[in-house]
């Protein structure tokens, strides 16, 4: 089981990367998706896998470790407004620009100073 | 050591009338002068009253702990140099607040100059008064941030803004060497405390790193007093409104150095490095900064390099090394404040009556200004040091220390005689330079001919030549009967620079100085005559001479200087990151991505050497594969794999997405995560809903991945195989991380929240304890970072003004499907019943806050598709975010109160009638925080995305005009 977890993360962050890297602004957000699915995963192997056995004070010592739970979760949570932050950027990126190239909005006015 | 209270009042009295001030201003216009110069007053009362006592000898302090770790307190130790440097601020600028009242102009933002006018001056009473160096240096740099404030005062002013820039870098850059230096002191004394220092001169001295000490505390000393080659910021400054630069830029700001000088004193001038360092640089500033003074057309420009040159000559005098040269140091510094400080009131009133300070311009005013004049003349006469005026005694003493040095004779033979005709000779040189630059002042602007024009230029207002006029009277009587006036001020403050910590100040070695106008024909008297007539001289050559400097002095100006090495910093960092690549996305991300993997891959090589502590790792998987995890596993790999193919295929890409993201929910379920389960379906559909609200509205790539045509070309994104190469090693290296981390032992601190979750927080829910009680500064920072998210979009996404008149023509879009309008009626109060109920059971099984915020969007967000955005929505996304932050401060600051630690959690149990035992916890107010921020942000996101939305055809087709 655990490798298989192990491939499944492997797999997630490696085609988060690969569309992380593309110049197209929905695929990126896509990239950054699946990313985040694979760190979330990879924070909780942090703590090991334990089945039936959640960190609820009356499961006693041999519950799963609460610690990465608590971080995954805030990070869920934080990677719904980084996506919502990346969408409504390229939305105004793509009003500008009128393309859905990360690359055309940057330089329209991107150094000012002389 | 009894503590005297009256110090913390002496601080707070400017912060008071800071406080007050802008208030005042609002009620009428002179109402923030009036504050300040109250407040200043009643803090120039109390030291006063303070004197009688210090100066018998008495040294009242006041400790209050602050950061003992760290040997930080709010020590404030109130002696005879400190009590004279806080006399000055505080008389000073006392005569500024009243001048000021009439130099700026009505329409100018008061309360805040007078604000910032008078937490300078506590922040500068917090200099001298403290008795911690860390203390010290909080203080120091607080003065250096109030000046950049101040000169940049009026923020239209390209001038101001730059000098302010270069104010702000060099001073701070001198404050972190300070810091530096007192750090190592502090070291090597082994307390922060000024008294401890004291006592510790010769252990500084002994230890091998006095040296580097010294070197940067004087680093410091040298940018805040503008010393050769340190001083260009000081004329940059000059760009400040005039007040500004009468009280920080002559009297108090550039003196803190030369008060720290006097301070360390004690302790560092017997060292051997001390005058070929300190005294070098201040004989080198005081010759430069009169030379370049005297070529100045800015009457402002003038005074700031004599200033420069006068703080050299302070500076020179305390490196001597002599007590009786630091304490010629100390009565200079009292003069100049006292003489330039006026100076500057007079430039102001001259710029002010005529509109320039340039001195090629003005011409003859004394018979338009006889009275300001009068006073400036006086003013300059001490500058120049003329016999009955201030500025002569303090100059006096000066020749008079450079003849024959102590330093000379301890000299090798050949050194002695190079020094004992170099000090003097430099002296007379400096001497007579500032005569001819005084000279100058007076002579170009008040006589010189027939004032230009008809003579508009009127006496300013009674109220502007006071506070001139009552330093001129305390030149003219030092400079008269210095014994009876300044004398016993200038003893008790050489006590405070001279004692030893815990002595009694009769024991003190004051030399024997006698300040007297007339001390016979001694040696300095002729020095000054020289000084005097060859400055005469000087200034009727001064038109040959002004060729000759044109033609052959360096035209460098320090702050072009200054320019230059910033913008080659710039222009290197720019072509360093040119190499990088152009600054686009792909690019950046692909360096990034990088860096990530080679430092994992250090990380692995580096940890793999180390195996001590560590079990075994166990290759063989311990939890057998179950068909279920196969299936979920393969429906995972087909999504991943059809997203990664097709990114194009956009409505196919995001419900894969939506399998995958149920997927990883499952994961979390099985694996013993309710809490992260529940979570991650909720986000699951919000996220959706979110890809598919902007799916429409974005323009779809060009066939073939082209750009579209008419923009420039883009940069160089990252060709097919590199990007294959990072995601090949970033998802090896991840799964290879998640595998060793799954099969290796180890001890975690899961059992430390497992254990302590039900009596320290009282929960049951492990996860929800941490999120909202033993980790809830973490939660409190990312709900923060949350509400920016959706602030960020709700200002990014803001409708734009022109395109508002449209609304009227816009076809109204065609309303949802009924079936989806009763569906959303019926969701709505369902949705809010179930997010209150995950909210309050949060703490003891799934649930929690983040979770409850997550429905109700969604509730909402649902509303919002069935029925549109109303034209003014309710409830607004804005406050819910701010009442969310509110409450969950409240909760995390409401325990001090109680006298417990922020974020404290509180519990109450009790019987309620018909509900029975309840448990109550301020963790809930806490949650409910963070359930008003969740929802409130995503809110703000859809309102945003679905007004686009909404006008989606009318959208499209301004991305096609553009």
């Amino acid at each position: 089981m655990e490798w298989l977890l192990a491939a499944a993360i492997g797999l997630l962050v490696g085609s988060g990367v690969y569309l992380l890297l593309s110049t197209q602004s929905f695929t990126v957000v896509l990239g950054f998706l699946l990313l985040s699915y694979g760190v979330n995963l990879l924070v909780l192997a942090g703590g090991r896998l334990v089945v039936r056995e959640p960190p609820l004070a009356s499961t006693g010592p041999a519950a799963a470790d609460p610690l990465p739970q608590a971080l995954v979760l805030t990070a869920i949570v934080i990677g719904l407004g980084m996506t919502a932050f990346a969408l409504a950027l390229a939305l105004w990126a793509a009003r500008r620009s009128g393309s859905g190239d990360v690359r055309a909005a940057a330089g329209d006015d991107g150094d000012d100073d002389p | 050591m009894s503590q005297s209270p009256q110090l913390l009042l002496l601080l707070l009295l400017p912060l008071l009338g800071a406080g007050l001030a802008p208030l005042a201003a609002r009620r009428y216009t002179r109402g923030a002068a009036l504050a300040a110069s109250l407040a200043t007053g009643a803090a120039l009362l109390l030291a006063l009253g303070m004197l009688p006592a210090v100066a018998g000898g008495a040294v009242p302090s006041l400790t209050l702990p602050w950061i003992p770790a760290l040997g930080l307190a709010l020590t404030l130790r109130l002696d005879g140099l400190a009590l004279t440097f806080a006399l000055l601020v505080l008389a000073i600028g006392l005569l500024v607040s009243v001048y000021a009242r009439y130099y700026l102009p009505a329409d100018a933002p008061r309360g805040r100059f007078h604000a910032l006018m008078l937490i300078f001056q506590a922040a500068m009473l917090g200099l001298v008064l403290a008795g911690n160096l860390l203390w010290l240096v909080l203080c120091w740099e607080l003065t250096s941030l109030l000046s950049f404030l101040l000169i940049a005062f009026d923020p239209a002013s390209r001038a101001a803004r730059r000098g302010a820039g270069i104010a702000l870098l060099m001073t701070a850059a001198g404050g972190i060497a300070l810091l530096a230096g007192l750090l190592l002191l502090g070291q090597v004394v082994g307390s922060y405390d000024l008294d401890a220092v004291l006592a510790a001169g010769e252990t500084i001295r002994a230890h091998p790193l006095h040296g580097p000490i010294l070197v940067l505390i004087l680093l410091g000393v040298f940018t805040k007093s503008a010393q050769f080659p340190l001083h260009a910021w000081l004329p940059a400054a000059m760009a400040a409104p005039t007040p500004v630069s009468a009280y920080l830029h002559s009297a108090t700001l550039v003196k803190a150095g030369v008060f720290l000088l006097a301070r360390l004193w004690p302790v560092f001038s017997p060292a051997e490095l001390w005058f070929p360092l300190v005294g070098g640089v201040g004989l080198v500033t005081f010759v430069f900064g009169a030379y370049v003074a005297l070529f100045k057309h800015d009457l402002k420009g003038l005074l700031a390099y004599s200033t420069i040159s006068h703080l050299g000559l302070m500076v020179f005098l305390l490196g001597l090394g002599t007590p009786l040269a630091a304490v010629a140091g100390l009565f200079h510094a009292l003069n100049h404040a006292v003489f330039k400080a006026s100076l500057f009131m007079a430039a102001g009133i001259i710029d002010h009556e005529t509109g320039t300070r340039d001195m090629r311009r003005l011409r003859g005013l004394f018979t338009c200004l006889p009275i300001t004049a009068t006073l400036a003349l006086v003013a300059a006469g001490a500058m120049a040091g003329v016999p009955l005026l201030n500025g002569f005694l303090s100059k006096e003493m000066f020749f008079a220390e450079t003849l024959d040095p102590p330093v000379a004779a301890a000299a090798p033979d050949a050194l002695k005689a190079l020094l004992n005709t170099l000090l003097p000779g430099a002296a007379v040189l400096g001497g007579l330079l500032s005569v001819a630059y005084s000279l100058r002042f007076g002579h170009d602007v008040f006589f010189n001919g027939p004032p230009t024009g008809q003579c508009p230029p009127r006496e300013p207002s009674w109220w502007m030549r006071l506070p001139v006029a009552a330093l001129v009277a305390v030149c003219v009587l030092v400079g008269v009967l210095p014994q009876q006036t300044v004398a016993p001020l200038l003893t008790t403050a050489s006590t405070g620079m001279l004692r030893a910590p815990g002595a009694a100040a009769a024991a003190v070695p004051l030399p024997e100085f006698h300040l007297a106008l007339w001390q016979g024909l001694t040696p300095a008297v002729w020095m000054s005559a020289a000084a005097l007539a060859l400055g005469m001289l000087v200034y009727a050559l001064r038109r040959p001479l002004f060729r000759w400097h044109r033609m052959y002095f360096p035209r460098l100006r320090a702050a072009r200087l200054y320019h230059r090495s910033g913008e080659a910093l710039v222009a290197h960092a720019r072509a360093l990151l040119a190499r990088l690549g152009p600054a686009t996305l792909p690019v950046s991300a692909a360096w990034l991505f990088a860096a990530a993997v080679a430092a994992g891959a250090a990380g692995w090589w580096i940890g793999a050497a180390d195996t001590t502590g560590r079990g075994a790792t166990d290759w063989r998987s311990v939890l057998p594969v179950d068909v279920p995890s196969l299936a979920a596993a393969l429906v995972l790999a087909s999504g991943v794999l059809a997203i990664a193919r097709h990114p194009d295929r956009r409505l196919a890409a995001v419900l894969w997405t939506g399998a995958v993201g149920l997927v990883v929910s499952l994961t979390f379920a099985h694996f013993s995560a309710p809490d992260l389960a529940l979570t991650q379906i909720a986000v699951e559909v919000i996220t959706t809903l979110l890809l598919l609200v902007v799916l429409v509205q974005l323009p779809t790539a060009p066939a073939g991945g082209r750009m579209a045509p008419g923009r420039s070309a883009p940069g160089a994104a990252p060709d097919q195989r590199l990007r294959l190469a990072l995601a090949g090693a970033a998802g090896v290296g991840s799964a290879a991380l998640a595998a060793v981390a799954l099969l290796r032992p180890e001890a975690t601190i899961a059992e430390w929240f497992l254990e302590h979750a039900a009596p320290a927080a009282h929960a049951a829910n492990v996860v929800n304890a941490i999120l909202v009680d033993f980790r809830a500064l973490d939660t409190l920072g990312e709900i923060t970072v949350l509400a920016m998210a959706g602030l960020g979009v709700h200002l990014l996404l803001a409708p734009q003004a022109e395109s508002e008149p449209d609304t009227s023509t816009a076809t109204e879009p065609p309303p949802a499907p009924l079936l989806l309008r009763v569906l959303a009626l019926l969701v709505l109060p369902a949705a809010l019943l179930l997010a209150a109920h995950l909210l309050l059971r949060g703490h003891a099984a799934p649930g929690g806050g983040f979770v409850a915020g997550l429905v109700i969007a969604t509730a909402l967000v649902l509303d919002q598709l069935a029925w549109g955005v109303p034209e003014r929505p309710r409830p607004r996304a804005l406050s819910l975010i701010g009442a969310g932050l509110v409450l969950a401060w409240l909760a995390a600051l409401g325990p001090l109160l109680l006298g417990e630690d922020v974020l404290t959690s509180l519990h109450w149990d009790g019987r309620v009638p018909l509900l029975g035992a309840v448990g109550l916890s301020s963790t809930l107010v806490f949650d409910t925080g963070v359930l008003l921020v969740v929802a409130g942000s995503l809110l703000a996101v859809f309102r945003r995305l679905g007004a686009q939305s909404a006008a989606a055809p009318g959208a499209s087709r301004t991305v096609g005009r553009r």
